[in-house]
């Protein structure tokens, strides 16, 4: 019994490590996914932690009596929520759709958690519909292939204080070797350009996506990590010399320090993706007006490329007896202009779809930035993110690692290179530990 | 001198103990944007009451749902928890029978087991009887205290003499009406100490829910809160709904303690002045 089960547990592993890896040429790889209609009334399981997105779903259940979807909830991804769904992957009671964050879809996929939704045609056709690189973080670069479907963005641009930038008569940096000169300007009247987080990875790998690194690729069956490659190293170098010269803050983000650094004027700017815009309002109410938005600095004058910060999808889990319908949901929810309303409504979610960014609620006015149409900066910069960045599947433990490297490196010890270079040796391990073929 | 060091070192902890539960006070006080702007320990506008009239508010008033949910959880869980416990106990403590020890100690190493570790093995029992995301997969895990059954059988052995065990058979009075109106009020002292130490763990456990419940409408108020604290970045006013909810949390906690901390008072000293 024992030597079966060790048998058993050997030949899944394999199971796992192939079908996480392979096929990046051609499509529907896997189980080829059933996408046939049922016959009669279906009920379908959704888990997401968007909150509100119970109004949203009553309008499909209102418009689709024969498929009705259930919402359950819980804390964000990180939060616990990707674990439950592992564990409910384990036990065999998984919802049929969740909500899952591009970086994190490729561990998904690595434990065969998720159903290819390339069989369904619907969904292939809308491919075109959606902003590009959005399109293949669902899809891992591979025709014919969607293990997801688009939800929202988090185009980047800098938000900046106009007020103090004219007052003090400094130009808005349109470069980053212009934000530097901008930096030392700032810092000598007492203020720091901007707030250098040491936790939030994401935004340090917007800031590489940008420059046109990317972390992760996989060719054949091998994943190839690269976090220390040129466009890595040029954005930790540049942003440890700010360091070094103690041109930028270092608190702790979304803490009450952290706003009241932005509250009280002591930071300038903030280049973060489109979602941000809600966090400075909330925490640095007493800036009213203030603020402006301008597309994030960049590498070369002249140039027009924006990172991404944040994004999720929609996703089929295996298990799931009703793909088709499930497909139908996911589709709509992330592509008619009634769900996209009213997510954006509930949740600030912002598209994933190339017509979604011109929603009207997406053109007006923010009071908050002096009546500026703000979104019309991000709904620019959607379309200027490189498509071809790409994530890993153990980025929690990469996130981990590297955010252990950086806090040091913030507090004098060691260098962002440094924490770069050891994530990357212990991302590798990961891997392997995980039997994840891994190229070095 | 000692007795002033004491004194001293008594006043910081006190402090260190209270400090935090007077800034969440005052937090909850503040709206929104005086959060981050005014002096953290002191008031400025006092808007408790319409803050929590928003938090009790909030989406059809799902919070109240939540506390609802969690006095079911921790008072019938920690009241029944308490009756198994002290049978458990009081047999083990006045019957003799084979294996008692063995029992007892597999007990014992209950103790030694945390909650967390049980979380994940359970999720994977309740999904093979497609009992997960239901009232029962948080209630009946906390039906079990072995804490609870080592203090009742310590307690039994102390407190309820065999003589007027034998004296109520003797009355003709079976076992179990023995137990219910001698052994259980010479037991009380110890029952109100497991049933508040069994209620504060059910209302903290946190861990459990976050793997079982996947519907907000049995959610207890820990989940509750942690939820709408992680949404915070999307939802910005939840910050301050999470610090109200917070405050309103651990009212039921205070009362139960008031409320029971008389007997248990009594039952600590019962002993000592014989």
């Amino acid at each position: 019994m024992a030597i079966k089960h060790g048998a058993a547990a050997v030949v899944l592993l394999t199971a796992v490590a192939l079908t996480g890896c392979s096929g990046t040429t051609s499509g529907g790889t896997g189980d080829a996914a059933e996408c046939a209609p049922a016959d009669g009334a279906v009920t379908l399981d959704f888990t997401s932690w968007i909150p509100g997105i119970e109004d949203v779903v009553s309008i499909w259940n209102e418009e689709n009596p024969d498929i009705q979807v259930k919402v359950q909830t819980g804390p964000n991804g990180n939060g616990g929520t990707y674990q439950n769904f592992f564990n409910q992957l384990k036990a065999g009671n998984a919802p049929d759709l969740g909500q899952i964050e591009y970086d994190a879809l490729p561990n998904f996929r690595v434990q065969d958690g998720l159903v290819d939704l390339g069989a369904c045609d619907f969904v292939l056709d809308a491919k075109d519909d959606f902003v590009d690189w959005t399109w293949n973080q669902v899809s891992f670069g591979e025709d014919g292939s969607a293990y997801g479907v688009p939800q929202d963005a988090g185009p980047m641009a800098m938000f900046y204080r106009s007020d103090l930038f004219e007052a003090n008569g400094i130009p808005i940096p349109t470069t980053w070797a212009e934000y530097a000169d901008a930096a030392e300007k700032v810092r000598a009247l007492g203020g720091y350009i901007t707030n250098f987080s040491q936790v939030d990875i994401n935004q340090f790998a917007g800031f590489v996506w940008q420059a046109g690194g990317s972390w992760f690729s996989t060719s054949g069956d091998e994943w190839t990590v690269d976090l220390t490659g040129t466009e890595s190293t040029t954005v930790a170098d540049y942003w440890q010399d700010l360091i070094d010269r103690d041109l930028v803050a270092s608190y702790p983000a979304w803490t009450s320090e952290w706003d009241n650094a932005y509250n009280s004027g002591e930071v300038w700017t903030w280049v973060s993706a489109v979602w941000g815009a809600n966090s400075i309002a909330s925490g640095a109410p007493d800036t009213a007006g203030n603020w402006s938005v301008a597309p994030q600095p960049q590498w070369k004058a002249g140039d027009e490329v924006a990172g991404n910060w944040g994004g999720s999808s929609t996703a089929v889990f295996k298990g799931s007896d009703h793909v088709y319908e499930a497909a139908k949901f996911a589709l709509w929810l992330n592509t008619s202009d009634e769900a996209l309303t009213a997510l954006n409504k509930a949740a600030n979610l912002y598209p994933a779809t190339k017509e979604g960014l011109s929603l009207p609620a997406l053109k007006e006015g923010v009071e908050f930035y002096g009546g500026q149409p703000i979104y019309d900066v991000f709904a620019e910069a959607s379309g200027q993110v490189a498509p071809n960045f790409a994530w890993g599947p153990t980025m929690t433990q990469t996130y981990n690692d590297t955010s252990d490297g950086f806090k040091a490196a913030v507090s004098g010890s060691g260098t962002l290179l440094g924490a770069l270079e050891s994530a990357q040796k212990s991302t590798i391990e990961a891997l392997k530990a995980q039997s994840i073929p891994v190229k070095e | 001198m000692s007795r002033i060091g004491a004194m001293l070192i008594m006043g910081v902890f006190t402090l260190y103990f209270l400090v935090p539960l007077w800034w969440l006070f005052i937090a909850s006080t503040k709206d929104r944007s005086q959060l981050t702007t005014t002096n953290p320990l002191w008031f400025s506008d006092f808007t408790l009451f319409e803050n929590i009239g928003r938090v009790l508010a909030y989406r059809d008033g799902v919070f109240i749902k939540w506390l609802v949910n969690s006095l079911a959880y921790a008072g019938g869980g920690a009241l029944i928890a308490t009756v198994l416990a002290a049978a458990c106990g009081y047999a083990l403590a006045k019957y003799s029978f084979p294996g008692r020890d063995l029992i007892f100690n597999v007990v014992l190493g209950g103790v030694l087991v945390p909650a967390t570790a049980l979380a994940l093995p359970l999720f994977l029992i309740f999904s093979q009887i497609n009992a997960t995301n239901t009232f029962w997969s948080v209630f009946l895990p906390s039906l079990v205290s072995p804490f609870g059954v080592y203090l009742t059988r310590i307690y039994a052995a102390a407190s309820v003499p065999d003589e007027l065990l034998e004296a109520a058979r003797l009355d003709g009075s079976g076992e179990l009406r023995t137990f219910a109106t001698v052994s259980l009020k010479l037991m009380f002292p110890a029952l109100v100490t497991v049933f508040l130490f069994q209620f504060v763990a059910i209302w903290n456990n946190f861990f459990l829910p976050l793997i079982m419940l996947r519907d907000e409408s049995f959610f207890p108020v820990t989940l509750g809160l942690y939820a709408w604290n992680s949404q915070v970045n999307q939802i910005p006013e939840l910050r301050g709904y999470v610090l109200v909810g917070a405050l309103l949390s651990i009212i039921p906690l205070i009362i139960t303690f008031l409320l029971l901390q008389r007997f248990w008072r009594n039952g600590l000293g019962a002993g000592a002045v014989k």
